[in-house]
Formats: C-alpha cells, structure tokens, sequence
C-alpha cells in the first residue's frame, strides 16, 4: 500500500478544462445524474410553490378533517394527497415543505462551511498553540453524539427552526474544520505555496487566494454529504418536539404532529417522510457522483 | 414467523400456568415512570397511581368515584368543638405487606401515623432529608407545617391532631397522597442497615397491593395483598408496563398486550368506541381550564368590560376545535363533580353583536390586548396556542386586536403571577382533595394576588363568603356559602371559564369493577378480569 | 507501543477536561427551571424555592461549582437527579445495559449483512448486482430513521401482527435482572420461551438502528476491497492462479479489512444517536430515551452526568478503535 500511483497533477490543468472533464465523470454516473434532476425538480417546487401548490399550506379547512388520497375511498381529486388532521392540504404542505428543507440545507451549509473553513485555516496555518486548542475544541464537540449535543443546544438556544439550524451547523463544523487544516497542512510546505510567500504574499491573502482553492475538492464532497445530513438531523429535532414548531410545514414537525394518526391515517405519517427520503437520496446520489468526479485516485481504478 | 410467535404465545402461556396456577393478571400499561414510590415527596399522579393509591392507605380515604371521603386507617374521628382538634381512632389489625425485604412484626399502630407525619413537619427528624433534594412538596403546599401545631399519641390506636386555627378542608386533606401512612418499623430497620433511600426505592405499604419489583422505564409489578384489612383483591398480579408513547398504548391495548391503557389521544377515541374487544369509559375530569384577565389594569378592571369580552368568546368552537369532544363547557371556576357546584347558575351567552355594544356603552374602543398561551400541554387545555388562535378571531369580530404571546412554562408561570401583568392567561386547575376551598380560594382568594390569582381579582363579598366557608365545618352550611360565592364569581366575571376536561379511559371488555376516580388517580381496588 | 499509547491517552485528558465544562455550562445555560417546572400551577413560595436552590447548590460562584462538581465527578458522585432523587450513576447503570445490548444486536447485523454485501458489490463490480446493492445501501443510508420505524412498526406490528409494539420482553416473563442484557437475563432465568421473547422485541430496533451503520459498512468494504483488488500482491495472487475465492477470502479481505474495523469502531457514536431516535420511537429503557426525556423534564443532574457519562463512553471506545488499528497497523504510529 504505497503511495505511488498518486501524482499531484491535480493543479495542472486549466479551470474550463477542468469543469469539461468533471462534467464528464459526473455526467457518467447514471446515479449522479438521476439525483440532479430529481434535486432540481425539488428546487423548481421549492421556488414556484406558491405559484403551483393547490391550497395554501396553512388554512384549516373545517369539513374535510383527514381526508385519504385521491385513490382510495372516501377520497377527492381536491386534495390530491389528502388532507391532514385539521383539515389542511397534504400536497401543498408537502411542497412548502421542500422550501424548508432546502433553506435549511443551504443555512446549515453555508454557516458551518464557512466557519469550519475559517478555523481550519488558522489551526492549519499557524499551527503551535492555536492549532492544537482550536482541534482540542473539536474533539470535545465531536466527543457527543451529534443528535444528543444538537437537542441540548436547541433545549438551550429555544426551540424553533433557526436554533435548530445553529446547532447543526454547530454539530457539523468540526468536519470542516479538520478537513480543511488537514489540506492546509498538506498544502503548505508545497512548492507554489512557499514559492508565493517568498514573492511576498501576506498570510490572509496565502491562506484564501492560494491554499484554499486547492483543498477544494473534499470540501465539496464534504459540503455536499453535510447537506443531506442537515436536512435529516432538522427533521429528527423537528420531530422530537425541538425543531420547526407546528404550524410550519417542516416535514420533520409534520412527522411529529402525525404520530398519534399512525394507524388511522397513513398518509399523515408515510408522506412527509417518503419527501425526506427522495430529498435526502437524492443530495447523497449527486454526492457520490461528485466525489467520484473530483476525486482523482478513485476515476483510475 | 406467524408460526413461531404462536408457538411462542402457547409455550408462555404453558410456562405461566404452570408456575403460577392460575394467578389472575392484570396489565396496566402506564403513561410515564413513576418518580420515587414515597407519594409524600412527589406531586405527579404519576407517581401515586404506583405507590399511594394502590400501595398505601391513608387516615380517611376518598370514596373511588367520588369527591367525598370515608373512614381509612382511622375507623372515625371526632373534631373539638372549635375545630382545632381532630382525633383519630385507628382501625386494628391492620397488616403491613409482607415481602421479601421486609416482615413486619406488628399492626399498623399511632407510631406509624406519627411517623408519616413527623418526617414531614420535623427537620430534625431523620427522614426529614433521608433521600438528597427530599422536600415535601404536597405537604407544604397545602400549607401543612403552619396549620399543624403538633401531632400527639393519645394511646397506641389514638392519635391526635391540633391545628393552629380551624380548617374544614383539614379531613380532605388527610385523604390526599402525602399523607399516605408508612412503616416506622420498616423505616427504622433501613436506618439501621444504612439503606433509608429505601424507603423511596422499595415500598412496604397496608393497601390493596404489595410491591414487588421495578424495572427502570419499563415495568412495575405488584401482587394483591394478602392479609389486605379490606378482604384480598381478585386479581392476583398488577403489573405497570411503562409505555409513554399514547399511540403505542393504544396498539398494545388492541394487540391484548395490556388491559386498561389511560390518556388516549382524542383522535383515536372512534376507532377505540368501535373496538369489539374494548370498553371506552368516560367521566369529567376535576379540573377548570380558564382565560384569566388581570383585574388591575384598565380597562379590565371594569367587570362589564370582562363579561362583554366573555360574551365574545365561542366556547363551542374551542371544544370543537381544541378539545375534539373531549371537553366540556365551563360556567362556573370549579367542575361539574364538585360537590356544591351550582347548577343554577346560566352562563354567558355568546352573542358578538352584544358584547361589542356593551364594550362601546363602556367607552372601551380600539383595544388592543395580549393573550398568553402556554407552551405546554395540560388535562384542562390540550392545546393552549390552537386556544388563543380561536380566541384571538373570536375578540376580533368584537373589535378587539389581540396578540398571542408564550414563554417557557416555567417562566410562564412565573411571569403570569405580577400584578401589573400585561394581557389575559390562559391557564387552569386540577384539584387535589376534591373541596371547593381548594379551587375557589386558592385562585380567587385575596391571599392569591401577586401569586396563584391570576386574575390578580380581590372581592371583598367573595372572599367574605370563602373565608366563612373554610371554618365552617356543617357541609350543608359550606355547600349554600360556596354556591353564593359561585353566584358573585359570574356576576364579577374576573375569568372567561373556559372548558373542563373530560377523561377517556380504553380498557378490554374483560376488565370489570373499575371506577374511574375525579381525582385523577388510578385505582386498581375492586377490579376483575375475565379469563 | 507504551508510547503510542501514553500520546493517545494524554491527548483525552484535556477533552475530558473540555467535555466537563461543555456539561457543566450547557446546564447553566438551560432556561427554565426544574424547580418551577415540578411545581406546576401550585407554584412554590420564594423561600421555599430559595431553600430548594441552595440544596441543588445553585447559590455558590460558578468557578466554585465547577471544581465541587469535578471534585464529586472524580468519587464517582454524578449528582442526583432533580425528579426521580436518585443518583445519577445508578439511573446510568441500571439503563445503559438495554443501550448496549440494542447497539451491539444492531452492530452485529449491520457487519454480518454489510461486510458480504460489500465484499460482493466489490467483486461483481459493475454488474446489476453491484447497482442494487449499492442502491440500497444509499437509499439506507439517506434513511429518516425515525420514519422507517413507524413504517416498520404499522407494517409488522400494527398490520402484520408479527412482531411486538414495544417494551424488551413479554410482561408474562418475570426474573430479577442479573447482567442487564435481557437475551443473557432470559436464558439464565430458564423460563422456557423468555429468550424468544426477548428477541422477538429486539428484531425491530435492532433493524431501525443499523440500517445506517449498515449501509455505511458495506459502501466502505466495497470501495476498500476495489482498492485491495487493484493491488500488485493481488493481482500477483491472482496470476499464480490461485483459485479467486481464496484470493478474495485470504488476501483481499484481510487487507481491506483494516480501514473497515476502524469504521465499524467509528459508528458508536453514530449508534449512541441513532438510540435516542430509535429508543424514543420503540419505548426502549435505555439511555438515548432516558436523555431526551430529561431535557424536556429540565433534569439538569441527569442531563449533565449522562452528557459526561456518554461522552466518556465514546472517548473510551475510540480509544481502543485507535489502539487496536495502532496494533493492526504499526505505520500510524509515528
């Protein structure tokens, strides 16, 4: 197991030849591309829900508690999807839904990307004492299950979408941040890099416009998975009681407010999951295909 | 694996014939754990539905069904001539459980009534701290330590109680669970052996049950009494499997993996009545769920500006769409159950169009007010935020804007109780010793203000009546004093009374003799099963 | 080695030390009052509560606390909780055995199933059966678990009637707890029947809870088995003509083992929380369940000695993960 058949030619080639030749390996992954478009068709309801959901999402409408799908008895073609226990429309709650789902996706992301990035940077950097408390912080946040560090800081923080949003993007930081200094680490003894401070660089501009660029690719990979991650942690706070609160139609609350219907309406329950599931599916599915695409040892073998 | 599970039903039940020769068993699938099994420092019912209804007795028990009480421990009592002294005469024979960490080696006598009290009211009693955080919650909520001169052993079967000052609800009291009786024998041979936390742990009682084993989070077991003074239990077996999820009561109750399953959701109460198999038992709960305004701000200091807002509110529409049929209309601050309840008196009707003249005629116009939400649910408002939201469209229609607020239930409550409270709370009462003192005074009294009266509502003809009726001790003079105090209490209008709750209890059709109890408890005295 | 050793175990103590003020300040933090909370509407009168607040020794300067809590931590005192009045360590003791008996039923599966569906994924690269392996393994791994629960329990306990709604055994069975593990506790009581009972209530959680340890297990052995299968040794093993099931059996595998051991050892924290999810939906005695119920109860003791107590479990576990890939694997040493 040595490494020989690794060569660093990743920083060759130019920026649109590279974009070709990843379009390319993603473009060959069947699953990949099936997980594209379905992502893209969830981001178009997301967007135009309010243009193309049938109801709104939050009027309770009194004579049609509990109605079944279309299909089956006792059914109408009003509401699609059926209705839920206080009479709201299961479809268009579903399609509000994806908006939540996705912002918290981008929220969780952005957040702890660019934090994760930013520490891991510095501990990277500047290495000796900055470096070994910011990676002590990290293990003591990576000491806890997630979920449990995640509810007590929602327990904290209050409950709501936005706390829950914080502390799992609090939760999820520290992958970006050990990722981030691993690279850097690896990164900064290379040529360009003494060669640019020799020419005078100043760190911030070093560690942003010449370091950062080339630890890239994992932290696309990384981004992605934690993507998928943050929608499901959202849902599992959301239906224990600690994340979005009702009436929002969070499909994790949606879950939690349908949990007494179990067995009398199956709709209530099977629907808002079955969403988590093809949203988050569907993130993983372009998730491998981009790991696939970015990773040079793996487009080899 | 149809075939494995039957074989496995088959084999279980050869194994439990077989050892236990037909031991009648009964399954009660509880909502929660119990917190300790010394019912004296805990408030949950929770808790006393695993130690003091089924495991302890007390003084004066409460009639199952009822709000009245009956003799207990004590075979009667005389009350002294200016109510201060109550004596106690004590029933004999009374056996302890005998169990495998515990024979007693005598009846229940006046040291274990001593006892049971002493370790409450005396710091320097040894039990007084003898598990860390102990405090009697119940105890000194109902204010026993400043009521209670002194407790004294007249004979061995006698025990006398002086009070401070008269105190007709004292009986009721002594029916509540902190003043369950335990072993002084038993407590004073854990001493010894180093293990008073037991006492907490492993509970040696009189009642109808004996305590067997507890499982954390999963199951208490309990077996009848043998030597029980009222004659032995039908069943033999009375197991607690702990199942906090209602949905998942209920499918155990349906699969026959239980027998009674309490707290259903309201949404399964159809599928529940259409159940062959199943019973669905009813009763009004003792409780009242209020929206109190704050008596010392204007404009609702004006009890005409209350009853116009109260004539503002659709109770209907709040139990259709807040309680799902399972509550019921409130008129008067204490339930339907209670004894001296008035019938008599008509509540307010809903009529907007009146209501909104009356705030006019008032000069009241433009108001805008909050109304507080809790954020948690309770017996006598399932859902305190879908309440607000309905009272908020129905003060609207009345010209009045209304904006909800909530805090954390602990600060909630907290917050509620200044006096220069901004908006109405919605908040409400279960009872404890099912006497209208603790309902009418503990909420209306003037004592309250700045504390438990939320109306923060101090009236002098109300509280003259309610202070008459706690000296009192002739029942009939407190019923006519109270139903006068009900009387003013509409006519001042310092709540809109909203709903009482209605308690729904699913339990298989093999099950006979239950009673549900007012009080909330669940007793497990006097019931069968069917093979 | 001793060295090797000695770096790993030093590098915890300042976690450790980490771990205790994330516990002890998250409870500080918490808002709302375990005191006010217990006493509900009847509410408590301030010297009452202010009594009650010294007990809990809420009333000293926080730095004071801190070093009389790590101080009672050190004697094994993890406090006491608020509701229950009982002590914390025993609570932990009394209800981490049903945690570990679930994780390690779940660990077990999720390696016998996710180990041979890698390794065939790996071999048959490429193929349909590669695809649907692999899909699935995705598909289990985007799992909401808490939904494949309640889908599972409507399906197999709601509709099919097979298996138990929840709870660890059969009410009918009854015998003191010996180990904790109720498959050990249900064969040594003898009871005939007790062992298939408790493993009838077992199959469901242990299904939810290693859905995605499963997953995770069988994309990796895959993709480190296409590595090892890329390697000279290997393909210098498979020249000589050696029989391909040996060569995938006693050459590939051992190899790509290694970085598989180290995930499996890496999925306990991924299984402590996934056991809150699971026991809640399950009514599952075991700690995941016993934390959530305590935030919401406000059981500040119980939320700070279990926070303390599961993140020692955890550094611990991944403490030996690491020794043992340390003895596997000696390069990591240095």
């Amino acid at each position: 197991m040595t490494d020989t058949t690794t060569t660093p030619q990743a920083h060759t080639p130019l920026r649109r030849g590279r974009f070709a030749e990843f379009w390319y390996y993603f473009s060959q992954n069947r699953g990949a591309v099936i997980g594209l478009v379905v992502f893209s068709s969830i981001v178009f309801i997301a967007v135009f829900a309010p243009l193309i959901a049938p109801h709104s999402p939050s009027v309770q409408n009194r004579d049609a508690f509990l109605v079944p799908p279309f299909w089956q008895e006792g059914g109408s073609t009003t509401y699609l999807l059926g209705t839920d226990a206080v009479g709201r429309d299961m479809l268009s709650r579903l399609m509000y839904g994806s908006q939540f789902s996705l912002f918290i996706g981008l929220f969780v992301v952005v957040l702890s990307v660019s934090s994760g990035v930013l520490i891991g940077l510095l501990a990277g950097y500047f290495r000796g004492w900055v470096d070994t408390v910011i990676m002590r912080i990290m293990d003591v946040i990576l000491a806890f299950p997630s979920l449990l560090l995640a509810l007590v800081l929602v327990a904290i923080l209050g409950p709501g979408l936005l706390n829950a949003m914080i502390a799992i993007a609090l939760i999820l930081q520290p992958h970006f941040v050990r990722l981030t200094r691993a690279s850097v680490l690896t990164e900064r003894d290379r040529e360009y890099v003494i060669a640019s401070r020799v020419a005078g660089a100043r760190p911030v501009r070093l560690m942003f416009l010449t370091i950062l660029p080339n630890c890239l690719a994992p932290l696309i990979v990384q981004a992605t998975l934690s993507f998928s991650t943050a929608i499901l942690d959202a849902a599992a706070l959301g239906f224990l009681g600690m994340g979005a609160q009702p009436p929002t139609p969070e499909w994790g609350s949606m879950l939690a407010e349908a949990r007494e219907f179990i067995l009398r309406a199956w709709w209530v329950v099977t629907l808002p999951g079955l969403a988590i599931l093809i949203t988050v599916l569907a993130i993983n599915l372009m998730g491998d295909g981009l790991r696939d695409a970015l990773d040079p040892k793996l487009k080899k073998s | 694996m149809k075939k494995l599970n039957s074989l496995l039903a088959t084999t279980a039940l050869a194994a439990m014939l077989a050892s236990t020769a037909q031991a009648k068993t009964l399954v009660y699938c509880s909502e929660g754990s119990p917190e300790g099994f010394d019912p004296a420092l805990y408030t949950s019912g929770t808790t006393f539905d695993a130690s003091s209804k089924n495991v302890y007795n007390r003084l004066v028990e409460f009639n199952i069904g009822t709000t009245e009480t009956k003799p207990g421990l004590a075979e009667s009592y005389e009350v002294s001539e200016d109510g201060l002294e109550y004596t106690f005469k004590l029933r004999p024979g009374v056996k302890f459980h005998t169990t495998d960490f515990f024979t007693p080696s005598r009846d229940l006598n006046a040291d274990d009534v001593i006892f049971s009290f002493e370790r409450q009211l005396n710091e320097d009693n040894s039990f007084n701290k003898y598990v860390e955080g102990a405090s009697w919650e119940y105890f000194n909520g109902m204010s026993m330590p400043d009521l209670l001169k002194g407790i004294e052993k007249v004979d061995d079967m006698t025990v006398k109680f002086v009070l401070n000052r008269p105190e007709a609800p004292f009986i009721a009291n002594m029916a509540m669970d902190f003043a369950s009786i335990v072993s002084k024998e038993y407590a004073d041979k854990l001493e010894a052996d180093g293990k008073a936390s037991d006492l907490n742990q492993k509970p040696v009682g009189t009642g109808p049950f004996q305590f067997v084993a507890y499982q954390p989070d999963a199951v208490i077991r309990f077996k009848a009494h043998p030597d029980y003074w009222a004659g032995k239990e039908k069943i033999d077996d009375l197991v607690f499997a702990i199942t906090t999820d209602a949905s998942v009561r209920q499918q155990k109750l349906m699969a026959g993996e239980c027998h009674v399953a309490p707290y259903p959701n309201p949404a399964d109460l159809d599928a529940l009545r259409a159940n062959d198999d199943l019973q669905l038992m009813e009763q009004e709960g003792l409780n009242v769920g209020y929206l109190a305004y704050n008596a010392l701000v204007a404009p609702f200091d004006n009890a005409k500006v209350r009853k116009a807002l109260n004539m503002a509110i659709n109770k209907q529409a709040i139990l259709d769409a807040v309680f799902q049929g399972s509550g019921q209309a409130a008129k008067n601050p204490i339930p339907p159950t209670m004894w001296s309840y008035n019938k008599a008196v008509e509540d307010d009707a809903y009529d907007p169009e009146a209501a909104k003249a009356m705030l006019a005629e008032e000069g009241v116009t433009d108001l805008s007010m909050k109304v507080w939400a809790m954020p948690v649910q309770r017996p006598y408002n399932p859902n305190a935020r879908r309440m607000a939201e309905v009272i908020q469209e129905d003060f609207s229609k009345v010209g009045v804007n209304v904006e909800i607020v909530s805090y954390e239930w602990g600060e909630y409550l907290d917050k509620s109780k200044a006096k220069d409270r901004d908006g109405a709370v919605l908040l409400g009462w279960t009872g404890d010793n099912g006497d209208p003192d603790n309902f009418l005074a503990v909420l209306l009294g003037c004592d309250g203000v700045g504390g438990s009266n939320r109306a923060q509502w101090c009236n002098d003809e109300f509280e003259a009546l309610i202070q008459k009726a706690k000296v009192v001790s002739d029942k009939a003079e407190r019923t006519a004093l109270y139903e006068e105090a009900q009387v003013v209490f509409k006519r001042e209008a310092p709540w809109a009374t909203i709903a009482h709750s209605v308690v729904f209890m699913p339990m298989s059709k093999k099950v006979s003799g239950y009673v549900m109890d007012p009080l909330g408890g669940h007793w497990f005295t006097g019931v069968d099963i069917a093979e | 080695m001793l060295r090797f050793f000695l770096t790993r175990v030093g590098l915890l103590i300042p976690t450790f030390i980490g771990v205790s003020i994330v516990a002890f300040a998250f409870i500080r933090l918490l808002p709302g009052d375990p005191i006010m909370l217990l006493a509900g509407e009847r509410g408590v009168d301030p010297a009452r509560y202010a009594e009650l607040q010294a007990s809990l020794g809420f009333d000293k300067p926080l730095p004071i606390q801190y070093i009389n809590y790590l101080k009672d931590i050190l004697t094994g005192d993890f406090g006491t909780s608020i509701v229950t009045k009982r002590p914390v360590l025993d609570e932990f003791m009394t209800l981490f055995p049903a945690t570990i008996e679930l994780a390690l039923c779940a660990i077990i599966l999720a390696t016998l199933v996710g180990i041979p569906a890698g390794v065939l994924a790996a071999v048959k690269r490429g193929t349909w059966l590669d695809q649907s392996v692999m899909g699935t393994a995705l598909v289990g791994y985007s799992m909401p678990i808490f939904w494949w629960g309640l889908l599972l329990i409507i399906l197999f306990s709601g509709i099919l009637q097979w298996t138990p709604v929840s709870g660890r055994i059969s009410l009918i069975y009854f015998f003191p707890p010996v180990t904790g593990f109720m498959l050990i506790d249900s064969l040594l009581s003898g009871q005939s029947g007790a062992f298939r009972s408790a493993l009838s209530h077992l199959i469901l959680p242990t299904i939810v809870l290693a859905t995605i340890p499963l997953a995770v297990i069988a994309r990796q052995t895959r993709s480190a088995m296409l590595e090892v299968l890329g390697e000279d040794y290997v393909r210098t093993a498979r020249a000589k003509g050696l029989p391909p099931r040996r060569v995938i059996g006693l050459h590939a595998l051992r190899n790509a083992l290694i970085p598989v051991i180290t995930t499996i050892g890496l999925q306990v924290g991924v299984l402590l929380a996934g056991a809150i999810l699971t026991e809640t939906i399950f009514s599952w005695p075991g700690i995941g369940k016993w934390m959530v119920d305590s935030v919401f109860k406000r059981d500040y003791s119980v939320v700070q000695g279990g926070l303390l107590l599961i993140a020692g479990v955890i550094m611990i576990v991944n403490l030996v993960v690491d020794l043992l890939y340390g003895l596997i694997n000696p390069r990591i040493r240095h």
